[in-house]
């Protein structure tokens, strides 16, 4: 295999390490925003999630039990905009933001009182965090030629968390295109007078729509901290939840596009990184910059309509008075 | 729904944002106990070090500048019931078109050419980066919130992009221009004040205070005197009956996000002008993003714009006393109460409406009846 070749293929492998709490994110939004629930609060729930990990992993000795308590502590959070999106129908947009300062607040407030190091948590240990799995025969399996490598290099080796983020998105195309459920929650973010009038408590479906997403962002913030890294950074989301906001109007909010908006981006993000201070041929220095600023300015262009047109769920944005 | 009676005025306008306010005060001390420390000594520490301590008064009132202009921007644009969530990026190229300015002219000419120039390159440059997403919602039909969000991170990697390239300062490694000549230099208060022989102590408050100040003024006259201020309010109420009256909606859109990104823009005068003389990278640090908490708390108005901004240099400079009092609490605690804020007064607005207005209705019925 030839070094170019084999190059390409760490940086497939860096863009699915990359992309995973990106498609979980975006999972997370499509829900909520096909319910009719606006949420930029992805990024916020994402970084508790992340601290929560960390810290519960650390303490309690247990990646599992880091996940089990970053998606509660997301779900907290994602029942506090309901409460004021869907309750006491506030801006949604206000709402999010205030949950992204809060939780930029909180967890370094906490992380403080816990452990005295400046907002981080104390690196994780082994037996703390994911590591990544080897799969069945890499060994042997590694050695055949072309599929070889990839076999091993980008199916297998991954922790569980990514697999898991690769599996949530059938699963939410099934939820959202194949159930009852998945019917009534695009309904209630086109028309909820519709689903009201059919007896269907428009309120429970947005709840139940916010609250799934605040348990995928658990996930994806369990992923940051315990799965990609070894302990939580301030700030450590970085503006992910943004990022995986822009992959949900490229993705046109529906699974199986968001999800390749966000290898997109994610290969963006990887490529960035590998060509670092590289001089190409013909450009000169790696453009790096306009690399990483490439997914918000596709998703500008995309939703003026320039390239393609994206149009949201009608009912987004506007609280449902019964 | 049960009938709500509707809310005086007065509760309306000075009630319940106190309220909303202790509300998220007291939610935020709850958390201090929990951490394990005192929240009244620690709302104690704050109060001395945003107004008792020598020059803490200045530093209150240099962190109160940033908030008058990105709190105005929001406002602005709140008045035509549109979010710009982008006072961050604005204010980011608001620095660029003052640091050009003051960079290129200021070796040359003296100061009475330059900072004018420069104030006016702030809010030329934080408008143009406030007309795009302005242009794109009126004329293409893009979510203002998005594509302000987004241009907030292409105004981040434009900027790392020339403040560790073209526009580094040769020689260095930290990613800034070179400092700015004398003449591009916004005064410090402390010198400008002892011009007429008054003594005050030394703090990072500058002329650019003025300059809010006078946007403050401007922004009143704009909103509620002036045809264009009629214009904005009336597209924010309803576009539709806008249109029917002969407004130029999409043409108010874009003015009013200009004038919104110019506001933002102007932030970069105190930082840039004022304190930093030099663009450094993330000067910006977050005010704008406080100031959709400073527009939500000041009810869009110049007056509770002004008090919100003085809460807030308060919290700021009141924060930063918490990390050399406390082992446990530190200025994030800040970024606490300003999230709560935000929720309170912003997201939950309406949450203590209805029991506010039934209270205040009882209490005025039971004394109209013991008149009778």
């Amino acid at each position: 295999m030839s070094d170019f070749a084999f190059q390409l293929l760490l940086t497939f492998d860096a863009t699915i390490r990359l992309a995973a709490p990106l498609i979980l994110c975006a999972m997370a939004g499509i829900f909520s925003e096909r319910s009719g629930v606006i949420d930029i609060s992805l990024e916020g729930k994402m970084l508790a999630a992340a601290f929560v990990a960390a810290a519960v992993a650390h303490l309690a000795g247990s990646p599992w039990l880091g996940v089990l308590a970053a998606v509660a502590a997301s779900v907290i959070l994602a029942l506090v905009h309901g409460f004021a999106c869907i309750t006491h129908r506030g801006n949604q947009v206000v709402s999010g933001l205030a949950i992204n300062i809060l939780a930029s607040g909180l967890t370094v407030t906490i992380g403080i009182a816990l452990f005295r190091q400046g907002g981080q948590t104390p690196p994780l240990a082994q037996g703390e965090r994911f590591r990544p799995i080897e799969w069945w025969f890499v060994d042997s399996l590694g050695q055949v030629p072309v599929l070889g490598p990839v076999y091993k290099e980008l199916i297998s080796g991954h922790n569980e968390l990514v697999y898991i983020a690769l599996a949530a998105v059938p699963l939410a195309a099934w939820l959202l295109y194949r159930t009852r459920f998945g019917l009534r929650i695009r309904a209630v973010g086109e028309v909820p007078e519709a689903v009201d009038s059919a007896g269907v408590s428009v309120y429970w479906l947005r709840y139940r729509a916010v609250i799934l997403a605040g348990v995928l962002c658990g996930f994806a913030g369990a992923y940051l901290s315990t799965g990609q890294g070894a302990g939580f950074v301030r700030e450590m989301s970085a503006g992910k939840g943004y990022i995986a906001l822009a992959a949900v109007i490229f993705g046109k909010w529906r699974p199986v596009p968001a999800m390749l908006a966000c290898l997109m981006f994610g290969f963006l993000e990887a490529g960035a990184a590998r060509l670092q201070g590289v001089d190409l041929p013909l450009i000169g220095a790696a453009p790096v910059q306009l690399m990483l600023a490439l997914p918000y300015i596709m998703t500008v262009l995309l939703l003026a309509g320039f390239i393609g047109r994206a149009s949201p769920p009608a009912a987004i944005g506007e609280p449902y008075i019964k | 729904m049960s009938a709500t009676p509707p809310l005086p005025n007065w509760a309306d306008i000075f009630v319940l944002p106190v309220l909303n306010l202790l509300a998220a005060f007291f939610i935020c001390g709850l958390i201090v106990l929990a951490v394990g420390e005192n929240p009244v000594t620690a709302l104690g520490v704050m109060v001395k070090g945003a107004f008792v301590y020598p020059g803490s008064l200045g530093y209150t009132l240099y962190y109160t500048t940033n908030f008058m202009f990105t709190g105005l921007a929001v406002a602005v644009a709140f008045h035509a019931m549109m979010f710009n969530i982008g006072g961050e990026g604005q204010a980011y190229i608001g620095g660029l078109g003052a640091g050009f300015v003051s960079l290129w002219l200021a070796p040359a000419l003296p100061a009475i050419f330059v900072l004018p120039l420069a104030v006016a390159g702030a809010a030329l440059f934080g408008a143009a980066w406030g007309i795009v997403p302005g242009y794109l919602q009126a004329k293409r039909g893009s979510h203002i919130v998005i594509t302000t969000i987004m241009f907030n991170f292409i105004a981040a990697s434009v900027m790392v992009w020339l403040l560790a390239g073209p526009l580094i300062e040769v020689g260095q490694m930290s990613p800034q221009t070179p400092k700015f000549a004398p003449a591009g230099q916004l005064p410090s208060m402390q010198s400008f004040l002892n011009l007429f022989g008054i003594e005050i102590a030394s703090s990072p408050l500058n002329l650019s205070f003025l300059v809010a100040v006078l946007a403050l003024l401007g922004f009143w006259v704009l909103i509620w005197h002036t045809r264009l201020g009629f214009e904005i309010r009336t597209v924010g109420q309803n576009p539709d009956a806008a249109h029917y009256a002969g407004i130029n909606v999409p043409q108010v859109v874009i003015v009013t996000l200009a004038i919104s990104g110019a506001l933002a823009g102007l932030m970069a005068t105190n930082e840039v002008l004022g304190v930093q003389h030099r663009v450094v990278l993330n000067f910006t640090g977050g005010y704008g993003f406080t100031g959709i908490a400073v527009a939500l708390m000041g009810r869009n108005h110049p007056v509770g714009i002004f008090l919100a901004s003085l809460l807030f240099g308060a919290l700021y400079q009141g924060g930063a006393e918490l990390d050399f009092e406390f082992q446990s609490i530190t200025r994030e605690m800040v970024l606490l109460i300003q999230g709560m804020i935000i929720l309170f007064s912003g997201a939950l607005a309406y949450m203590f409406n209805p029991p506010l207005a039934r209270l205040i209705s009882a209490l005025t019925f039971k004394r109209s009846k013991a008149n009778v």
